[in-house]
C-alpha cells in the first residue's frame, strides 16, 4: 500500500543575519493511510516546521532547501501555488495549537466554515452551510445550528478548538496536521478531543500527524512516533517499542525526565544541560554533548540505523531495555 | 500542634465589574442589569505548616491562582481572612508587616512578563534585599553572584539582559530573585509548566534542593497532578473556587473519594499506560459568572444525585489527612452502586 506521505531528505533553513539556521535538516519519513504518526520533541527542535514545510506554509526568511515531499506520489514542492491550493485545505488540513489564532474573531463561525467549503467546491450557500453544521455536529458541538451565528470568542477554549477539527473535517482530507492541539487545554477537555479525534480518524480514514511535546499524549493515541531532537530524526518505530525500549540516549533521557520515572520524592534525572542554538550546533551528533554515552566518534555524523521496525541516529544505542 | 506559617480561613474572592454609564441610564429606564460578579474563591480553608510542600492542583480558572495571590499576601480578600503564623494579615503593621511580605514570595509562570525586560539581571536580583537593607551596597554584586551560583546560572552572566536567556534560565533568575529576600515562604504559581520536560525535570530538583537547604516551605500551583504527585506532601484538589479534596499524594491517587479527582487522575495521560479507549467526563467547566447551584461538580458528575443539585457539600474527614466534599461520603458503599446506575441527566 502506497504511503499518504512520503517525506524524502526535506531541508528548511531560515536565512538570518547571524546565518543559516537549519531548523529541518535532513528529515525523511512516511505516513501510511490511515496511520497515526507522533512527531514529539522539545521546543526549537524543528517539529513545528516539519508540519508547516508540508503544507508550504514557512515563509521568509524561512525556505525548503532541498527534499522531496511526495503526497499520493506528487510532489508538493514541485507544485505551483494554485495546485498547492487545491490541496491545502482540502486533501491535507491543518489544526494549530491556539485556535483563537486561526479563527477570526469578525465573523461568525458559520461564515468561515461556510465560505472553507465554497473555497474548493462548487455547491449552494445553503448546502455548504448544512455540510458545516454536520461537522460541529460531528465533534461533539451541542445545537450545532445556533452554534454557526456564534463568534469565536463566544465559545471556551475546548470548544474552539472543536470548531477548528470541525473546519479540518469539512472536506474529508486525506491527511490532517495537527500542531500541539491540546496543549493549552486543560486535562479533562484535552481527554475529550483525544477521543473524539481518534474516534473521527477511526471513521474517515484518515491519516493523522501529531505535533507534541507529551509523550503521554501520544503514547494514548498515535500508532508510530517519531522523536526529533535539533532538526534532525534521532528515533522513529512503533509507539510501544519506541517508549519501552527506546534505542536514541535521547529518547530514554526524555523518558526518564519525567515525573513518574522516579520513586516519588526522590531527585528527577534530568538531560543534562540544554538544547544547544540552532545557530551553532556540535558538529556530528547535536546530542553528544549532554549525553552521557557520546564518545570521540559522535563527532562525526551519526547514520540513520534502520533495524526491525525501528530507526536510530547513533553509534552508541541503547540496546535491551533501557534503565 | 504546629502553628499553620500560612493560613486562609474561610477566604473568599470576588470580582466585579461595576455598570456603567449606558447600563446604569439603561436601568432607570427598567433595564433591570445587574453587577456581574465572579467568585474566583468561594470560603476556602487551606493551612500551610512550616517546611511542608502543598499542591494546589485544578484546570483553568477554578480560582487556584487567585487563592495564591491572597496567600502570598498580594491580594486583598473579599471575605474571610489570611493568617501568617497566627496573625490575621489585616492586623501587621509596621515592621512585622513588612517582615511577612518579604517572607512570602511569589515565582510566576512566565518570567518574561515578570522581568523587567530593561534591567539587568544584577540588578533584578539585587534591588530588593539593597531596598530592604539586607545587603550593603556594595556587597551587592558577591551577594547576587552567590545566589545565581546556587540556582545553577553562570555568575558572568550578571550584566546581562533577561531577553538573553533561555526560558528555563529566566525561571532561575525568577527563582533567585525571590530567593534574594530570604523568605519562609514560596508560592510557585505554574512555574515549571512552560518549560520542557527535561528542562523542567532541572527546575523540580532546584526547587527541591532548595527546601532543604534553606528550610523553605513552598504553595506549588499547577494544573499538572504528575508533577505534584512527585514533590508534594499535600495535595489540594480545587474546582470552581473551592476546595473537593485534600489528601496526601499516595492516599490522592490510590484511593481518590471526589468524582472529579478521580476523572483527573483517570485522564492523566502517561507514557507508560497505552490505554487506547478515552472515556472523558462530560461537559465543560461551568462559568464562575454563573456556577450551578449546589455542588459545583454535579452537572458533569456522573454519580450526581438529587441532594448534589440543592446542597453544597462540606469538607468531611475520610481517614487521617484526607478530606474530600462530595455528598457520596455520606451514602452506604452499596447505595453508590445504584446511584451510579441512575443515567445522569
Amino acid at each position: 500500500m502506497t504511503p499518504v506521505l512520503d517525506v524524502k531528505n526535506l531541508s528548511t533553513h531560515f536565512m538570518t543575519r547571524r546565518g543559516v539556521l537549519k531548523a529541518v535538516d535532513d528529515v525523511s519519513f512516511t505516513v501510511g493511510q490511515r496511520e497515526i504518526v507522533g512527531l514529539v520533541g522539545e521546543s526549537g527542535s524543528g517539529k513545528s516546521i516539519t508540519g508547516f514545510s508540508i503544507l508550504g506554509l514557512v515563509d521568509p526568511p524561512g525556505r525548503v532547501v532541498s527534499g522531496q515531499i511526495l503526497f499520493n506520489g506528487e510532489d508538493l514542492l514541485k507544485m505551483p501555488p494554485t495546485a498547492m491550493r487545491t490541496i491545502r485545505g482540502k486533501r491535507i488540513a491543518m489544526i494549530f495549537q491556539d485556535p483563537m489564532m486561526t479563527l477570526n474573531p469578525v465573523l461568525s463561525v458559520g461564515t468561515q466554515m461556510v465560505e472553507t467549503v465554497l473555497a474548493h467546491d462548487k455547491v449552494s450557500r445553503a448546502e455548504a452551510r448544512q455540510r458545516s453544521r454536520d461537522a460541529l455536529g460531528l465533534v461533539g458541538i451541542p445545537s450545532p445550528e445556533e452554534r454557526l451565528d456564534s463568534y469565536p470568542h463566544q465559545f471556551s477554549g475546548g470548544m474552539r478548538q472543536r470548531v477548528a477539527i470541525a473546519i479540518a473535517l469539512l472536506h474529508r482530507p486525506d491527511l490532517i496536521i495537527a500542531d500541539e492541539p491540546t496543549t493549552a487545554l486543560d486535562v479533562t477537555i484535552q481527554s475529550q478531543i483525544l477521543f473524539e479525534i481518534k474516534r473521527l480518524a477511526g471513521e474517515f480514514g484518515m491519516a493523522l500527524i501529531w505535533i507534541s511535546h507529551d509523550l503521554g499524549v501520544v503514547a494514548a493515541l498515535a500508532d508510530r512516533i517519531m522523536v526529533m531532537y535539533a532538526g534532525k530524526i534521532v528515533e522513529a518505530g512503533q509507539v510501544d517499542g519506541v517508549l519501552t525500549e527506546p534505542r536514541h540516549p535521547y529518547t530514554s533521557g526524555l523518558l526518564s525526565a519525567v515525573p513518574a520515572a522516579v520513586p516519588r520524592g526522590e531527585p528527577l534525572r534530568p538531560i543534562p544541560g540544554f538544547a544547544p542554538s540552532p545557530l551553532s550546533r556540535p558538529s556530528g551528533c547535536a546530542f553528544r554533548d549532554r549525553c552521557a554515552r557520546a564518545t570521540e566518534i559522535c563527532a562525526t555524523e551519526p547514520m540513520l540505523e534502520i533495524a526491525a521496525d525501528r530507526e536510530f541516529r547513533c553509534f552508541h544505542p541503547h540496546l535491551g531495555r533501557a534503565a | 500542634m504546629t502553628t499553620a506559617l500560612i493560613e486562609a480561613v474561610d477566604v473568599s474572592r470576588r470580582f466585579s465589574r461595576k455598570l456603567d454609564y449606558a447600563e446604569k441610564i439603561a436601568n432607570l429606564f427598567g433595564a433591570g442589569l445587574e453587577e456581574k460578579t465572579v467568585h474566583a474563591v468561594d470560603e476556602v480553608n487551606l493551612a500551610v505548616y512550616p517546611g511542608e510542600v502543598v499542591g494546589l492542583v485544578g484546570e483553568s480558572g477554578c480560582g487556584k491562582s487567585t487563592l495564591g495571590r491572597v496567600m502570598a499576601g498580594i491580594m486583598p480578600t473579599s471575605g474571610g481572612e489570611v493568617r501568617w503564623q497566627g496573625k490575621a494579615l489585616t492586623s501587621l503593621e509596621g515592621a512585622e508587616k513588612r517582615s511577612m511580605r518579604l517572607s512570602a514570595q511569589m515565582i510566576f509562570q512566565d518570567p518574561m512578563s515578570t522581568l523587567n525586560p530593561r534591567k539587568k539581571v544584577i540588578d533584578l536580583i539585587g534591588e530588593a534585599p539593597k531596598v530592604h537593607g539586607i545587603v550593603k551596597g556594595r556587597e551587592m554584586r558577591d551577594y547576587v553572584a552567590s545566589l545565581a551560583e546556587r540556582v545553577g546560572l553562570d555568575a558572568t552572566y550578571l550584566d546581562r539582559y533577561p531577553h538573553q536567556f533561555s526560558g528555563g534560565q529566566r525561571q532561575r533568575i525568577g527563582i533567585a530573585r525571590a530567593l534574594a529576600v530570604k523568605p519562609k515562604l514560596l508560592v510557585c504559581d505554574e512555574s515549571v509548566a512552560a518549560l520542557d520536560v527535561s528542562i523542567q525535570a532541572q527546575i523540580l530538583n532546584l526547587f527541591m534542593d532548595l527546601k532543604r537547604e534553606f528550610g523553605l516551605t513552598y504553595l506549588f500551583i499547577s494544573h499538572d497532578l504528575g508533577v505534584v504527585k512527585h514533590i508534594c506532601d499535600r495535595v489540594v484538589v480545587m474546582y470552581l473556587g473551592r476546595v473537593v479534596e485534600s489528601a496526601t499524594p499516595d492516599e490522592l491517587f490510590d484511593n481518590p473519594k471526589h468524582p472529579y479527582t478521580q476523572a483527573l487522575i483517570r485522564e492523566l495521560p502517561s507514557v507508560t499506560d497505552r490505554r487506547r479507549v478515552f472515556t472523558p467526563i462530560k461537559g465543560e467547566i461551568p462559568s464562575p459568572l454563573h456556577p450551578p447551584p449546589g455542588c459545583h461538580f454535579h452537572p458533569r458528575c456522573p454519580m450526581a444525585f438529587d441532594r448534589c443539585r440543592v446542597e453544597r457539600p462540606a469538607l468531611k474527614q475520610n481517614s487521617a489527612g484526607h478530606v474530600s466534599a462530595c455528598h457520596l461520603n455520606d451514602l452506604p458503599a452499596n447505595e453508590i452502586k445504584n446511584v451510579a446506575a441512575e443515567p445522569a441527566i
